[in-house]
């Protein structure tokens, strides 16, 4: 079965670029698993768009292998390798009708002609085209096309991956969601694997069981919904996860622990934080809590966002974003406290484990 | 009741008057000739119809209309299809875009009498190059209309063919990555990219190609008066240089100008027509 493993990956669009700080992707070693539901989550110009046309073969790294199964993929061309890849916007061939679209992938691959025909009218019945099907593609509107070049993704059965490339940029609202469960359900169903690139922490969430989180051209955390969103592996994970994102705050080390202010945060033998440049506190807000007691805070804005009450409080001149519950009041001396379950300590970005030396 | 004021009729007075000088008087000055004689002493006398009719049953008229005819169809078969090929040669990065490009536009910027001069003298039997290697085929386009005509065809070709193909050129790098992308995805050969991604998106291109291609083959004058200096093949445009007689010439003009127009509006109508294709009709709940 086919497993991607991408090896010591490094790109740059320029291959003559020495500094490492422009390569699109810096240093990426990173499996996908057989009939994982995956995404690839960061911030426009990540890199996350390169890594998937790297697997695909639309984009030949400079350095790095890729394998797929058992199989050294790197140097064959797009169309030997078994990936299917629907991009952010519509491609359909105007002159074909929806249905010759999607038997055009299976057509070139001189799949038999009743194969075709029973795999074209199951996409057709998957993405809700069957009013559509004898019409040209031509005269479809956006999101109607844009569901041609998923069918054209999901036509082929025998492929190793589906990759999308944001597929759903260009879809209404109210469809997006509907079709995005479709994915996740359809990818469960049939086992196919699936890599999802997004920018939309929502989306990623919601579709994928594994989220890989990229920064600046390398992955920063990989990890279930879960995972990323209790214990950050970094300080970035943690802001770009979560609405609103982590509170980081700066810190001075205290022996095997952190200080902030009178507040200590212990970290278990072994620590040491000497050797970090930067060290900080991450506390989501979900675990910040004002009480009569702790840290003395000031309250500088509330917005009730209906479930509960975003609180920004600024503490020793530091920013801190609380969050209140619908019927919690606001203390009138309001001090802040964290909840220990949901503290972390990170080192240079990178997140402290007891027992770790940062050197 | 409100006051009206014709002086907004003054605004409209420029439009009139350039309408007037540029496409009214001059026309109208035409249909005026040809419906009288102008005698030699300049006098004019009404004849009504019968220039036109004089025209339509010469046989010199139909028989220059119909070689006009069948030589843009020649240059259309030869230079669309040509235009496009060379089109999906010409690279689409680098050094050799601009190198190209300019290649391509040396053609069309040679005044079209020096163009007829060149081939003129390229084809004569005693000292142009192609006609010396042609003269032992029977080559001679002073005494050979086919002749003559294949080395016209040849000519449009050589000047024009670059015309379609920086046209082609121009509507192939406007199509986006995604599709070349998308196609090899799906293991598209190159014959089906060229099929279903890069023609179907190069139609709109190439009907203004074949629109202009036929518009200026089918007024050629300039050039087969520069090589055959009236001799044969008869053109449209050549026969109506010939025509002496001011009422018939005007005839003719007016004719061949009908002829054009109409053209004209065919493709005009062919082309929204497709466009209207393009939009789609206006159902709702197709799928639920």
């Amino acid at each position: 079965m086919a497993r991607i493993d991408l090896s010591n990956i490094r790109h740059a669009y320029n291959p003559a670029e020495t500094d490492d700080a422009r390569f699109a992707l810096r240093h990426v070693n990173q499996a996908f698993e057989h009939g994982g539901a995956y995404a690839l989550l960061g911030p426009s110009g990540c890199g996350k768009t390169t890594l998937l046309n790297i697997i695909s073969g639309l984009v030949r790294p400079l350095q790095g292998r890729v394998r797929i199964g058992e199989e050294d993929v790197t140097d064959l061309p797009t169309e030997k390798r078994n990936i299917a890849q629907v991009f952010q916007f519509p491609v359909v061939y105007d002159t074909m009708t929806v249905r010759e679209n999607l038997a055009f992938p299976l057509r070139n691959r001189g799949v038999a002609p009743a194969q075709i025909r029973r795999r074209v009218a199951e996409v057709i019945d998957m993405t809700g085209l069957a009013a559509l099907a004898d019409r040209r593609a031509r005269g479809l509107s956006a999101d109607e096309k844009q569901k041609v070049s998923l069918g054209r993704g999901l036509v082929r059965e025998d492929v190793g991956a589906i990759l999308f490339d944001e597929p759903l940029t260009v879809i209404d609202p109210e469809v997006k969601w509907a079709l995005r469960t479709q994915l996740r359900e359809l990818q469960r169903r049939s086992g196919m694997s699936m890599i999802y690139v997004t920018h939309d922490q929502t989306e990623a969430l919601t579709f994928a069981s594994r989220v890989v989180v990229m920064d600046q051209g390398r992955v920063l955390q990989v990890g279930s919904p879960k995972e990323l969103f209790e214990t950050p592996a970094h300080t970035f994970v943690g802001y770009f996860i979560g609405s609103p994102g982590m509170n980081v705050i700066p810190a001075q080390p205290d022996g095997a622990g952190l200080r902030l202010g009178a507040y200590r945060l212990p970290l278990g033998p072994g620590v040491r934080l000497q050797g970090a440049e930067r060290l900080e506190l991450g506390v989501r807000p979900e675990f910040v809590r004002l009480a009569a007691d702790g840290i003395p805070a000031r309250i500088e804005r509330i917005d009730d966002v209906g479930r509960h009450r975003i609180v920004r409080c600024s503490m020793l001149g530091h920013a801190v974003i609380a969050l209140l519950q619908e019927d919690e009041p606001v203390p009138a001396d309001p001090h802040i406290v964290f909840d220990p379950a949901g503290v972390h300590a990170y080192a240079d970005g990178w997140r402290v484990q007891a027992g770790q030396e940062v050197s | 009741m409100k006051p009206v004021n014709q002086k907004a009729w003054l605004l409209v007075a420029p439009v009139l008057v350039l309408v007037a000088i540029s496409a009214v008087i001059p026309l109208m000055t035409v249909v005026n000739y040809s419906v009288q004689y102008v005698g030699s002493t300049g006098r004019f006398t009404w004849v009504g119809d019968e220039w036109y009719r004089d025209v339509l049953h010469s046989e010199a008229f139909w028989s220059a209309l119909w070689r006009n005819l069948v030589f843009s169809g020649v240059i259309l078969v030869i230079q669309i299809p040509l235009g496009v090929v060379i089109a999906l040669c010409m690279p689409r990065h680098g050094w050799g875009v601009p190198v190209c490009l300019v290649l391509m536009a040396l053609p069309l910027l040679i005044p079209w009498y020096v163009v007829g001069m060149i081939w003129q003298m390229f084809g004569r039997v005693d000292i142009g190059l192609m006609g010396v290697m042609l003269k032992d085929f029977g080559y001679n386009y002073e005494g050979d209309p086919l002749d003559a005509w294949f080395t016209l065809v040849l000519m449009d070709v050589w000047h024009w063919t670059s015309l379609v193909a920086l046209l082609a050129y121009a509507g192939l790098v406007s199509i986006p990555d995604a599709y070349y992308r998308a196609a090899r995805i799906d293991g598209a050969s190159s014959w089906s990219v060229f099929r279903f991604i890069q023609l179907p998106r190069l139609g709109r291109v190439l009907t203004i190609a074949v629109l202009l291609r036929f518009m200026d083959s089918f007024m050629i004058f300039t050039e087969p008066f520069a090589v055959i200096a009236g001799g044969d093949p008869v053109f449209l445009s050549t026969e109506l240089k010939q025509t002496v007689e001011l009422g018939k010439k005007s005839a003719m003009s007016i004719i061949y100008f009908l002829i054009i127009l109409a053209v004209c509006w065919v493709f005009y109508a062919v082309m929204t027509r497709n466009e209207q294709e393009t939009g789609r009709p206006q159902t709702q709940g197709g799928d639920a």
